[in-house]
């Protein structure tokens, strides 16, 4: 009582200062729920808001975030031949993996969370939580070594233009989490796509090249030798032999053979492997996609009609089978890739998909029948997903409209 | 027929054509595309074959004529395989019920638990025009304040529609005509006799009078209001025969009354009013009864269609058991009426006088001692919930809390509700109350466990729960509600006035309460009893 007593009177004028009021009013909705009552209506209200909705995928994502952040430790020793066990130097991975993931994670929600106030204050409504879950996808699909500057650019492009141009939450066409992707992709293609991105803190992956370590490490590794343990290994260079590619890079060239030469399927399909943060561990992000489904958040629907899409692609590569990378068998598809993580958390965003049940399946299986094609057949980029769903976002509509004509139509030939 | 055959011949045309140019080239690259599409048109091929052979067999069965004694397809019936089942302990057979999967019953504390009906010592009644939807504001009204009148005397009428005559639901004095806003008029209040004295009525043989005689009757005696007419959920036209009457016998709205016990003692009474109604249609009075607990009184009426309903709120709504029984066709005009209606139609053709008794359910946590009530239409709340309220700062609902209206203390009960709802305001900020994992009130969501909770009572409370947002989650409504209809479609075509799409998306077939549960169960906390008010406003104008 005494904490609310408290907010109650620190409250900015709404009139005076209209973008304080937007942001002690996000704060304050954060914390208490409002006490206002139901008016001309129902009169009693299910507890289940978008702020409890948001925060479900944001819990489901956090396996994802733990994993992605040893692994993004666990990458960069693999590259300099150190620590290759699983478990060695835990505290160093993870450390290094944070090091790496706070900033992205800071500036992306810096960023993002002050345009939505903005306009939230500029149009006088209260801020709302669609950018709750945006800002936790963005980290884990970036590379680990971004520069900010443009992170930033790209979140303020997906959120300017992809959202509030439209008109905020739950009008938006496209997914911003891969909006801000599509821009980096679009405008500094560099940092997305060659072999040395996704593992972290090397400048390129020919032998010899040094380890990058900046002021946060230093600081860590005084802590660490004060403590008896080990510490980070300054002077060590990439290792002969090392290729940062992913294993979608590796199938890309030279088919499965080339992929299962270096990594192992277990691997692949445990996530130790080059990788956006979120996509690789294929067991945690099928457990978040369980924790959405049964919290009937997700659609089960849009991820069913994915996975059929992408298997019947794959399959009708396999009897094509005119490149190495079509000859990858079709279940080996799903093991490369952020198949999964696109499946649970980008292709189920239910703005952007479509609304009825039979639009649902059209739209799942359009985002996998497409997406595996750009997969395979595209020369610049052996990534699909993220141009299939926004692709097939611009269509959601039209889709749902054959099936609401369909329903219109069946209805009017009663009469 | 002819499609096949076309498909047919294309199809065996374009195999012999791709085999043809396998044959002739040369091993490489190509001959995987060609081999594709020649497994393709294979698998085309098959399946216009099996289709074909599908629809001969229909053709055969029809001509022996025992196409509708089972399956004759080749295909399996899926609808056939996934069908729900009904539970054990039904007695109904299961091809008389409907079983309805979507919807939620809402378990809430302040139920009432015993049969016993309780003689209300009520004095003050009011009549309210608000309550008729399709009554003027400022209706005529007949009487002024210190008249006298009797149970069934005439009391106003609407001047464009002077046909139709409302009447007093108890004998005594008017004390009261208060206005309310723009000079329309809110209540006409009566302070009812000790000894209720009633008009008599003349004599109406049923059977050799002329439904043209009948309606005149109805009209003159004060009844007619009581007939709701779909779509749009207005007062009955006088000039309309209906396609058929509907009424639902079962009530599945949150603590509402069990008609099961309202209609003990009235058999004699209810088989009467379903009597009188079969003469005003042409076509059929349906009852709509539920499959697991349904009064004898309803099972053995006679001269009505019985229609068996199983499945959790809404299946007790009226709207739902005609969109399952005779889906309404945008020309259809269709009857309803609530049980307690069809009981005093009887009465007043039993005694020929009309009386507006009426059973009362007091319910909510908020009361000291949730009971049923005898007592006369249009009751006042303050003497019906004396002594009874634990707080008087609770929320008095006329109605159930998903479809009912809030009322002050001085206020009286809505004419078409049978049921009084009091529940603790929610007006108190809650720390954290969105990440909380259990929660003491009902929900429909999955991020609470519930389904652990089996039958516990919920406590309800009338706070929002979160802010007003833009549609985001889809298929929410869809699965409170069981009928074919698109819901957040529709009420995005009443929102954007999109006339033809609102029509074409079934605004006919819907009334308030039927989207009242998917209101409840919104994330974005839309006001859709609202928007679909305005909706079939905007239709009503329209004409």
């Amino acid at each position: 009582m005494a904490l609310l007593d408290f907010l109650k009177k620190i409250e900015p004028d709404k009139k005076k200062s209209p973008f304080l009021h937007t942001l002690y009013d996000g704060f304050f909705t954060f914390a208490y729920t409002p006490n206002s009552v139901t008016k001309d209506g129902v009169h009693l209200r299910d507890p289940m808001d978008l702020k409890r909705t948001m925060i479900q995928v944001v819990v489901a994502l956090t396996a994802c975030y733990i994993f992605g952040i040893w692994n993004t430790g666990h990458q960069h020793f693999v590259a300099l031949g150190e620590n290759l066990g699983y478990f060695q130097a835990f505290h160093l991975k993870m450390v290094y993996g944070i090091i790496k993931l706070l900033p992205i994670f800071i500036v992306t929600h810096v960023v993002g969370l002050g345009i939505e106030f903005f306009f939230a204050a500029k149009k006088g409504h209260a801020i709302e939580e669609g950018f709750l879950v945006s800002g936790a996808l963005i980290p884990l699909i970036m590379p680990p070594d971004i520069p900010l500057l443009w992170l930033a650019f790209s979140v303020a492009f997906a959120v300017i233009i992809g959202k509030e141009a439209f008109g905020g939450t739950g009008m938006n066409i496209w997914n911003i989490a891969l909006l801000a992707r599509a821009f980096i992709f679009f405008a500094y293609p560099t940092t997305i796509s060659g072999d040395e991105v996704w593992v972290a803190g090397i400048e390129s992956t020919a032998a010899g090249s040094p380890a990058q370590y900046g002021w946060a490490v230093h600081m860590f590794d005084g802590l660490f030798e004060w403590l008896g343990w080990n510490s980070f290994p300054e002077a060590a260079t990439v290792v002969d032999g090392y290729t940062g590619a992913t294993p979608l890079a590796l199938a890309a060239s030279g088919g499965w053979e080339s992929a299962t030469a270096v990594y192992s399927p277990g691997q692949m399909f445990w996530g130790a492997i080059p990788g956006s943060m979120g996509e690789t561990c294929k067991p945690l992000i099928l457990l978040g996609a369980a924790m959405l489904l049964l919290t009937r958040i997700a659609s089960w629907r849009i991820m069913a009609g994915m996975v059929f899409g992408g298997a019947l692609m794959a399959l009708f590569l396999n009897l094509w089978g005119a490149s190495p990378f079509m000859d990858v068998p079709w279940y080996y598809q799903f093991y490369m890739g952020s198949f999964f993580f696109a499946m649970a958390f980008m292709a189920t965003d239910p703005v952007t998909a479509s609304s009825t049940k039979q639009g649902k399946w059209v739209y799942g299986f359009l985002i996998g029948f497409v997406g595996m094609i750009i997969r395979v057949m595209n020369p610049a980029y052996p990534e699909g997903w993220m141009l299939s769903i926004l692709l097939i976002n611009t269509f959601s509509a039209l889709i749902d409209n054959s099936f609401v004509n369909q329903n219109i139509k069946k209805r009017l030939a009663r009469a | 027929m002819k499609t096949g055959i076309t498909k047919l011949t294309f199809l065996s045309a374009s195999l012999l054509f791709s085999n043809a140019i396998l044959a002739q080239s040369a091993s490489g690259d190509s001959g995987y595309f060609i081999t594709t599409i020649g497994i393709i048109a294979a698998v085309l091929f098959l399946g216009v074959l099996l289709m074909v052979a599908d629809n001969l067999m229909l053709v055969e069965a029809n001509k022996a004529g025992v196409s509708k004694k089972g399956n004759f397809s080749l295909f399996p019936n899926l609808k056939e395989i996934f069908k729900p089942k009904l539970p054990k302990g039904i007695k109904v057979p299961a091809e008389k019920v409907t079983i309805l999967k979507k919807g939620y019953d809402m378990n809430l504390e302040g139920g009432i638990t015993s049969d016993a009906v309780h003689v209300s010592k009520v004095s003050r009644f009011a009549i309210q025009p608000k309550n008729f939807l399709g009554l003027s504001p400022i209706p005529k009204v007949e009487v002024q304040v210190g008249d006298s009148v009797k149970a069934g005397d005439h009391i106003m009428f609407d001047k464009k529609n002077p046909a139709v005559r409302f009447t007093a639901p108890v004998s005594g004095e008017v004390i009261e005509i208060n206005r309310g806003e723009k000079r329309s008029i809110k209540e006409i209040v009566i302070l009812a006799d000790k000894e209720l004295s009633a008009r008599t009525l003349e004599t109406f043989n049923l059977k050799e009078g002329t439904r043209e005689a009948l309606v005149e009757y109805l009209l003159d005696s004060g009844f007619w209001p009581c007939i709701r007419q779909r779509p749009y959920h207005v007062m009955a036209e006088a000039d309309v025969i209906p396609t058929n009457i509907f009424i639902s016998t079962f009530n599945t709205a949150p603590l509402s009354p069990n008609l099961n016990v309202v209609i003990r003692g009235n058999e004699t009474a209810f088989q009467k009013g379903l009597d009188v109604l079969g003469k005003l249609t042409d076509g059929k009075v349906h009852l709509g009864l539920s499959a697991t607990d349904a009064s004898p009184v309803f099972k053995n009426a006679i001269g009505v269609e019985k229609n068996y309903f199983y499945g959790p709120h809404p299946a007790g709504n009226v709207g739902v058991q005609i969109h399952h029984t005779d889906p309404m066709k945008t020309s259809d005009k269709v009857w309803t009426l609530d049980v307690q209606d069809v009981v005093n139609l009887g009465n007043m053709f039993l005694t020929y006088t009309y009386v507006q008794h009426k059973v009362v359910a007091l319910t909510g946590a908020e009361l000291k001692a949730p009971k049923l009530v005898l007592t006369y239409a249009g009751a006042s709340l303050e003497e019906l919930l004396k002594d009874n309220l634990k707080n008087p700062e609770a929320r008095i609902i006329s109605g159930d809390v998903l479809s009912g209206q809030q009322k002050d203390h001085n206020s009286y009960l809505n004419f078409f509700n049978d049921q009084i709802t009091v529940v603790e305001e929610g007006d108190e900020y809650e720390m954290f109350g969105w990440l909380k994992p259990i929660k003491d009130r009902p929900s429909v969501s999955g991020t609470y466990p519930n389904f652990l909770f089996g039958d516990t009572k919920f406590r309800a409370n009338t706070n929002t729960q979160g802010e007003r947002r833009a549609f985001v989650l889809t298929g929410q409504y869809e699965e409170m509600m069981p009928m074919d209809i698109l819901p957040q479609h529709l009420i995005k075509a009443i929102i954007t006035n999109d006339y033809e799409r609102m029509e074409g998306l079934g605004i006919h077939e819907i009334v308030e309460e039927d989207i009242a549960l998917a209101e409840f169960a919104c994330t974005s906390k839309q006001p859709l009893q609202k928007i679909l008010r305005e909706g079939l406003d905007m239709m009503i104008d329209q004409g």
